[in-house]
């Protein structure tokens, strides 16, 4: 690897994301006694790995593992040293980087090979993950949070002191009753106008469902008051489910009813 | 029947009244279910209009409709209050992150994409708060818990489905360097020839 030249601060200033990347530590540079302060910095080998990518400008596609190993041993080495508790992933991730050079300086077919065949692959695949991810996490903590940038209004409400016990008559039975049947109708006519479908939402819903009955039939999984759209969603959350195999739909035989249950529910 | 005038006040009042954010379903009560679907959204979002340019706002959340303080009065707020809320770290939103992003997931499944080991303290943390609870399990050597987010992850974060996270991006593959001086050249040179 080249060693970086020294150029003025202000041209080596780079944006991720169109805005400039300032994070600690800002140079490779380690004080000895700031070492502490670094292991903080990073949430892990794969952190670190991306800040040693980003740094030097790399190409995440086409990583040169030579240099970036080398790096990465520098750094694992200098925290050892100063007999830091180091994680095992670190150490995890040197063995991974060594395994993936030394299989790069295998000799290869002379047929071009796909990406997949690399054996950085998987490592890249991670680190786009776990980067995608890192963003994400930033962009939800700038969102506004109850208690630490909104408060919840609520004004005081005066009640009255003395406690009174309900009334209840047979008219106020019969009105129950009543407002019970009209609420019925009510929901049995509802339409679901603009609702905001996600079919996470409804799979982590159907599991809580299963939660408390273990089986459900088929059909008491579809409420079809709520309107066309919640059954699809509904559907495709069932059938997501199945194919992470979370749950489990049986079918004895032809026109038999079909069970949806906890995929666990059966097991041994 | 009620004029509307009327109606928006009783709504105003109940939701004055409460912190936690009130149902349509329980508005709709306030009027004995008199009043319909359509009639109540209109009703709260000319409330909502009426709060206009206030220190406090209107918002639709995942579980109803809450009055809460715009964020730029939080500076003052916290005067009143010595001890500020602790941020969260960014261990903890990467987890956070991953769950909402990639539910129902197991520890397994967070420590994978974090690549590091994920403490019960940070899991703690987020089931304490109540934005992430357990909705199953995973049927694997161990029986891994599968946790989701909750409802009132997204009141808090004033989401009303997880449709309204912020979209996940696409990293770019390699930095760039700062374009400005070496792209702001050739247009520069452009210009008088296209003038």
């Amino acid at each position: 690897m080249s060693v970086p030249v020294p150029l003025p601060l202000a041209a080596r200033i780079a944006r991720l994301y169109g805005e400039p990347y300032i994070e600690i530590p800002q140079d490779l540079y380690i004080p000895p006694d700031a070492l502490e302060v670094i292991l903080d910095a990073f949430e892990g080998p794969l952190d670190l790995l991306l800040y040693l990518i980003r740094k030097e400008n790399l190409d995440i596609l086409d990583i040169p593992m030579a240099p970036l190993t080398r790096q990465y041993l520098e750094y694992v080495e200098a925290m050892r040293a100063t007999n830091l508790e180091l994680a095992a992933e670190y150490l995890v991730m040197a063995a991974m980087l060594m395994e993936i050079k030394s299989r790069l300086l295998l000799p290869r077919p002379p047929v071009a090979e796909p990406l997949e065949d690399d054996p950085r692959a998987e490592l890249v695949r991670r680190l786009l993950e776990y980067e995608r991810i890192k963003q994400a996490a930033r962009e939800i903590d700038r969102l506004p949070q109850l208690g630490r940038d909104v408060l919840a209004v609520s004004v005081w409400v005066e009640r009255a002191v003395a406690e009174r016990l309900p009334e209840v008559n047979p008219q106020d039975l019969a009105e129950a009753w009543r407002t019970l049947l009209y609420r019925a109708r009510m929901s049995a006519h509802h339409r679901v106008s603009r609702e905001e479908l996600s079919v996470r939402e409804h799979m982590s819903g159907v599991l809580r469902r299963l939660q408390e009955r273990r089986v459900l039939e088929f059909g008491e999984l579809f409420d079809p008051a709520r309107g066309v759209a919640v059954l699809v969603v509904t559907l495709l959350a069932v059938l997501e489910l199945a194919r992470e195999m979370l749950v489990e739909i049986t079918q004895s035989g032809n026109f038999a009813p079909i069970y949806v249950k906890l995929a666990h529910a059966e097991s041994r | 029947m009620l004029n509307p005038a009327e109606a928006k006040r009783i709504l105003e009042a109940a939701l004055l009244a409460s912190p936690e954010p009130v149902s349509l379903a329980n508005l709709k009560q306030l009027f004995d279910h008199q009043v319909a679907t359509d009639t109540l959204h209109n009703l709260l979002a000319e409330l909502r209009e009426d709060w206009n340019g206030r220190a406090v706002e209107l918002v639709s959340l995942a579980s109803g409709w809450r009055f809460q303080t715009l964020p730029e009065f939080q500076p003052f707020a916290e005067k009143l209050q010595p001890e500020k809320p602790p941020r969260y770290s960014r261990a903890v939103m990467e987890t956070l992150a991953i769950i909402a992003y990639r539910q129902p997931v197991t520890r397994g499944d967070i420590e994978d994409i974090r690549g590091v080991v994920v403490s019960a303290q940070i899991m703690q943390t987020l089931e304490n708060r109540g934005w992430i609870d357990v909705v199953g399990h995973r049927e694997t050597p161990g029986r891994p818990a599968l946790y989701a987010t909750t409802k009132p992850f997204l009141d808090d974060l004033g989401l009303r489905s997880l449709q309204e996270l912020p979209p996940l991006e696409e990293i770019a593959k390699t930095l760039q360097l700062d374009p400005e001086p070496s792209s702001a050249v050739p247009e520069a040179a452009n210009e008088p020839a296209a003038g």
